[in-house]
């Protein structure tokens, strides 16, 4: 049973965005990480580019898998997380701990079309 | 011992294994600043040296010689020496550009090769310049494009792909400017046509298939499918990946396919060469003969000709005229074959595809019941409580000395083992073949660590893949730093 | 019974039995019976004998001449013992290396392909191969379309119209549009290219020696496209790469061209084998299987298909080329080809074939109906205006088995009579006389 995190909000994409000094971090779940295998290369997109909610933001790639990454939200990306370029394992490592992208939201009413963790835990089961 | 090095690594500066004439012609200069300065690392050793160092490469490789090759959807037949030796001929060795007077002999073959595709498949002409199945594949969806915007028809931008196809229909379909829908198919792999029906329309451009599927399982109701993409003013793409099994059965033609390509290295023996090269002729139905790809290879008044330019075409996809070697391999297994024995190809393959199925399906999860065609899938052992997986079964059988089946395609059947014996093999080499896979079901089940340990006999064991891919090293002087 | 059909009657009755069906017909009843009445017009089966008189017949219907042109297909030297060590089964008939453990010879050949077709073009990856120069162009203008986000692309007028024609095709269905550079002196028009260059498009394609033989000097196309951030896509003859400046000294994103020169035989047009290598920053971007080190649980240095997630098998319509079969074994051939010809014998071969054109070229120079036509270095092709007509030439060569230059009117008639001509180390001072002297007394 892979791990969900109480207080994020989901999509069923498998995305999570916790919304932090009014900014909202975007990164997979535990269940993504774990579908797709070890993961070896992270795309990331560029900072201060704007980005629509579905809209791709960049995508994860495991050894035999490859997987778009949506934006569950609107808004500008203040922030990306650098880290992942060198060390991509670092998402099956800890995939809650390690956002991928920061985000200036547009607006906060967007979050509550998103799932809170007991619906995005029945989309897993 | 295990020879591990690479050609760089057993160079010696000044070595050589090579010599050219002196002819006498003096020296001419290059200007110095169009010259590299960038030294390349290159080999340098003598010929015997080259000779036992890819000799010794060599031995690291599984070959159909080897033994049994059951990889679903590659068709891994016997690829005669005879079309070998013909295809090397000194004759053959021309320059693409020598005049027509001079290359008579090798159009005829060009010539008779399309022609011959034609009867067999049932299409009115062929293109024998697309290079590979998927360049095939592009070549055909470049003419469905093509027609569409003819007829001035420029809302069908979709292409219908099964949730079963091979990844290059989808990939094929982007490439040739379409947008790729996915249809969904029947718990036995075939198209569901109630899910077809919805998604056709007018900016449907037409659809790709395979028959049979990459299940192995034959589209019976493809007459009911062809009428209705016709009916929606769509076009039907075969995609010759599974062809074997219905030569000289039934015909793409005849089931009211519009375009196809045939994989000459699959159907018609040619190696597979690690990888290619193969050739993917295309053919297609009368009205859409003047969009096949230039140049195009005629025959007029009893001479072949070649035509350059043609303004109904496609265009030009190849720089000459595609794997033209190839070609001759191909031509080659065709006469020898020829009608006599024709049938029994598509015949002899599914007979042995249902007999290896028949008698693992005890061990083994079957889960499309009855008669398959040229190959068929199992997901995975039935005994799944020691957590054995396809991969574990894979790497077994390399201990066994059989080059594992398909593994993990199609990606709608999850353990998915996808066997495609094909009419060259004996009696005799498929009971071993059913021999060990009882054998790796029973080492499954009584010493599970023993398979999700192997290989053992191979020249490297299981290897660490994301290593690999999360810091490519790609190049020998990528080892020196 | 037939030799590729091993079955016996009894094999076939005791498979039908386990299967429980009574006849091989019966596996195909679900196929409707009106599709299956087929009577095929095809010529029964011969024997050996029989197929090696047929092809010696049809052998024999060519004629084998001695190429003097070259335009994208080059008669140098194969030396034997790479026929013998490509033709080895376990290179021959394997397939892709899906399974490394037993595909290491495979993985390993490509590796070396990779890592010579790197060190020629100056480029940080090369993939496993393309189909031939022309695809692999084609498919550069995709990598840069897709990389920058932008629908057009340039490609100078001095890349040879074959490759322009392949480009344009693929271009055409994806709705892109590829625009002209001009040339000029023949060779690509600097002026034209920094006027014309903007933001929309995606790159250059240019061709280094181009279709006329000329060694085009490309060091100020990096800072034109700089201003763009446009892409630099060089199609070169990788042979002539063992003394020309390299794409990569000239800041090159994507090399590409093909391999044929690195001693493919002829063949009639093919099997030969697209090159494509590019740098760091794209290598996620490239079509087509690459092969990288790793290693296996006892820490022994293997190879492996690499970075796979770019793949048609993975990406499905989202991949970066529907490239799958590619020409894997020429790759074999190339690799065992630099192997036996070496880091010197590279050098010559190409340093050879330079003389032996400029020689050619001096000579026929002397003939009072021959003139020069552009005043550029060039390399194993050259450039001559003919006062007689293409046709006639190559009609007095062909009677003496000679296979005369290519007409550039055959593609643009405005080039009607200027003739292209080649020489690579294969042919000797002797032939170029005679050449030579045909053309004296037309």
């Amino acid at each position: 049973m892979s791990k969900i995190v109480e207080g994020l909000y989901y999509t069923n994409t498998h995305e999570w965005v916790k919304v932090q000094d009014g900014f909202a971090y975007i990164g997979i779940t535990d269940y993504a990480q774990e579908s797709l295998g070890e993961i070896v290369f992270v795309e990331l997109p560029e900072e201060e580019s704007s980005l629509e909610a579905g809209e791709e933001l960049g995508a994860i790639e495991s050894v035999k898998a490859a997987s778009d990454i949506l934006s569950p939200v609107t808004g500008i990306i203040v922030e990306v997380n650098d880290e992942l370029e060198d060390s991509p394992e670092l998402l099956n490592e800890d995939p809650y701990e390690n956002w991928i992208v920061k985000i200036d939201l547009e607006s906060k009413s967007e979050l509550h079309k998103l799932l809170n963790s007991t619906e995005y835990k029945e989309i897993c089961e | 011992m295990y020879y591990d090095k690479l050609i760089f690594e057993i160079s010696n500066s000044g070595r050589k294994g090579y010599s050219l004439p002196d002819f006498g012609i003096s020296n001419y200069e290059i200007p110095k600043d169009l010259l590299r300065k960038e030294e390349a690392i290159l080999p340098e050793v003598s010929e015997l040296e080259a000779v036992r160092h890819y000799t010794n490469v060599s031995f690291k490789n599984f070959g159909i010689e080897k033994g049994f090759y059951p990889l679903g959807s590659c068709t891994m037949k016997y690829n005669p020496k005879i079309n070998e030796d013909i295809s090397s001929m000194p004759g053959f060795n021309l320059h693409p550009y020598q005049p027509i007077s001079t290359i008579q002999g090798s159009l005829e073959i060009y010539y008779e090769t399309q022609r011959i595709l034609s009867e067999l498949s049932g299409l009115h002409t062929f293109s024998l310049n697309p290079y590979a199945g998927a360049h095939g594949e592009l070549v055909g969806l470049m003419i469905m494009q093509k027609y569409h915007q003819d007829r001035e028809d420029f809302k069908r931008t979709k292409v219908i792909v099964p949730d079963s196809a091979h990844g290059t229909n989808p990939a094929s379909a982007v490439v040739a400017g379409f947008e790729s829908i996915e249809v969904k198919s029947n718990p036995d792999g075939t198209v569901n046509v109630e899910s077809l029906k919805e998604l056709l329309s007018d900016e449907v451009a037409g659809i790709m298939l395979t028959n049979p599927n990459t299940a192995g399982i034959f589209e019976k109701e493809i007459c009911e499918i062809a009428e209705l993409v016709h009916d929606a003013g769509g076009l039907l793409y075969y995609d010759g990946a599974n062809l074997n099994p219905i030569l000289g059965v039934v015909r793409p033609g005849d089931m009211g396919f519009d375009i196809m390509h045939i994989n000459l290295h699959k159907t018609f023996s040619t190696p597979h060469g690690g990888g290619g090269p193969g050739s993917g002729p295309v053919g297609v139905v009368e009205h859409l003969v003047k969009y096949l790809p230039t140049p195009v290879v005629k025959k007029v008044n009893n001479e072949y000709i070649i035509e350059d330019e043609n303004d109904t075409a496609i265009g030009q996809i190849s720089h000459f005229y595609g794997n033209y070697g190839v070609v001759i391999k191909a031509y080659t297994y065709l006469l020898s074959i020829g009608k006599e024995n024709f049938a029994n190809v598509g015949k002899h393959s599914v007979l042995n595809a249902n007999y290896i199925k028949e008698s693992l399906k005890d061990l083994y999860l079957l889960p499309i019941k009855g008669v398959c065609k040229h190959e068929f899938v199992f997901d995975g052992l039935i005994d799944k409580s020691n957590h054995v997986t396809t991969l574990d079964v894979a790497k077994r059988l390399l201990d066994y000395d059989v080059h594992p089946p398909t593994i993990y395609f199609p990606l709608t059947v999850k353990e998915a083992l996808m066997i495609e014996p094909t009419e060259t093999e004996s009696k005799v080499a498929i009971d071993s073949f059913i021999e060990v896979m009882r054998k790796v079901a029973i080492e499954a089940k009584e010493d599970p660590d023993l398979v999700k340990g192997a290989p053992y006999n191979t020249v490297v064991k299981r290897l660490d893949e994301a290593q690999a891919a999360r810091k490519p090293i790609v190049k020998y002087r990528d080892l020196l730093t | 019974m037939f030799k590729y059909l091993p079955h016996t009657k009894k094999d076939i009755e005791e498979m039908l039995k386990v299967i429980d069906v009574n006849s091989i017909d019966d596996l195909f009843l679900e196929i409707p019976e009106e599709l299956k009445k087929l009577d095929l017009n095809f010529p029964n089966g011969l024997s050996e004998l029989e197929i090696y008189d047929k092809f010696n017949i049809l052998a024999n219907k060519n004629k084998n001449l001695i190429p003097f042109v070259g335009a994208g297909a080059y008669d140098h030297y194969t030396p034997s013992v790479i026929k013998h060590l490509i033709g080895r089964q376990e290179f021959l008939t394997a397939y892709t290396p899906y399974q490394p453990e037993i595909s290491q010879g495979t993985l390993q050949y490509i590796f070396e392909y990779q890592s010579i077709i790197a060190e020629l073009t100056n480029m940080h990856v090369s993939n496993a191969s393309m189909y031939d120069g022309a695809t692999a162009t084609a498919e550069a203008m995709f990598m840069a379309t897709n990389v920058r986000k932008r629908t057009k692309i340039l490609i100078s007028k001095t890349v040879n119209p074959n490759i322009v024609n392949v480009v344009k095709t693929y271009a055409k269905y994806r709705g892109f549009t590829v625009d002209f550079v001009d040339e000029k002196n023949g060779i690509t028009d600097i002026d034209d290219f920094r006027k014309n260059n903007s933001k929309e498009y995606a790159g250059i394609i240019v061709q280094n020696p181009n279709y006329y033989g000329i060694i085009e000097d490309l060091s100020d196309f990096r800072e034109i496209l700089d201003d763009s951030k446009g892409l630099l896509i060089i199609n070169s003859d990788p042979s002539s790469l063992a003394l020309l400046k390299s794409p990569g000294e000239y800041g090159a994103d994507i090399a590409v061209g093909d391999c044929q020169t690195l001693g493919i035989p002829l063949s009639f047009g093919g099997p030969y084998i697209g090159y494509l290598a590019t740098t760091k920053k794209l290598m996620r971007k490239m079509p087509g299987r690459i092969c990288g080190v790793t290693e296996d649980t006892d820490g022994k240095r293997a190879f492996v298909l690499t970075l796979q997630a770019r793949e048609q098998h993975i990406r499905r319509e989202k991949a970066n080329s529907n490239i799958c079969s590619n020409q894997s074994l020429m790759a074999l051939f190339v690799t065992v080809y630099t192997a036996v010809m070496g880091k010197q014998g590279l050098v010559e071969a190409q340093q050879k074939s330079f003389n032996a054109t400029h020689y050619l070229y001096e000579q026929i120079l002397k003939l009072d109906k021959f003139s020069e036509v552009y005043k550029q270095p060039f390399f194993k092709d050259c450039l001559v205006k003919s006062d007689i007509d293409s046709e006639i030439i190559n009609e007095k060569l062909l009677e003496k088995g000679i296979l005369g230059p290519l007409n550039l009117g055959k593609y643009d008639k405005s080039k009607n009579n200027l003739l292209l001509f080649s020489a690579t180390e294969k042919r000797s001072k002797k032939d170029i006389d005679l050449l030579v002297s045909i053309l004296e007394v037309l």
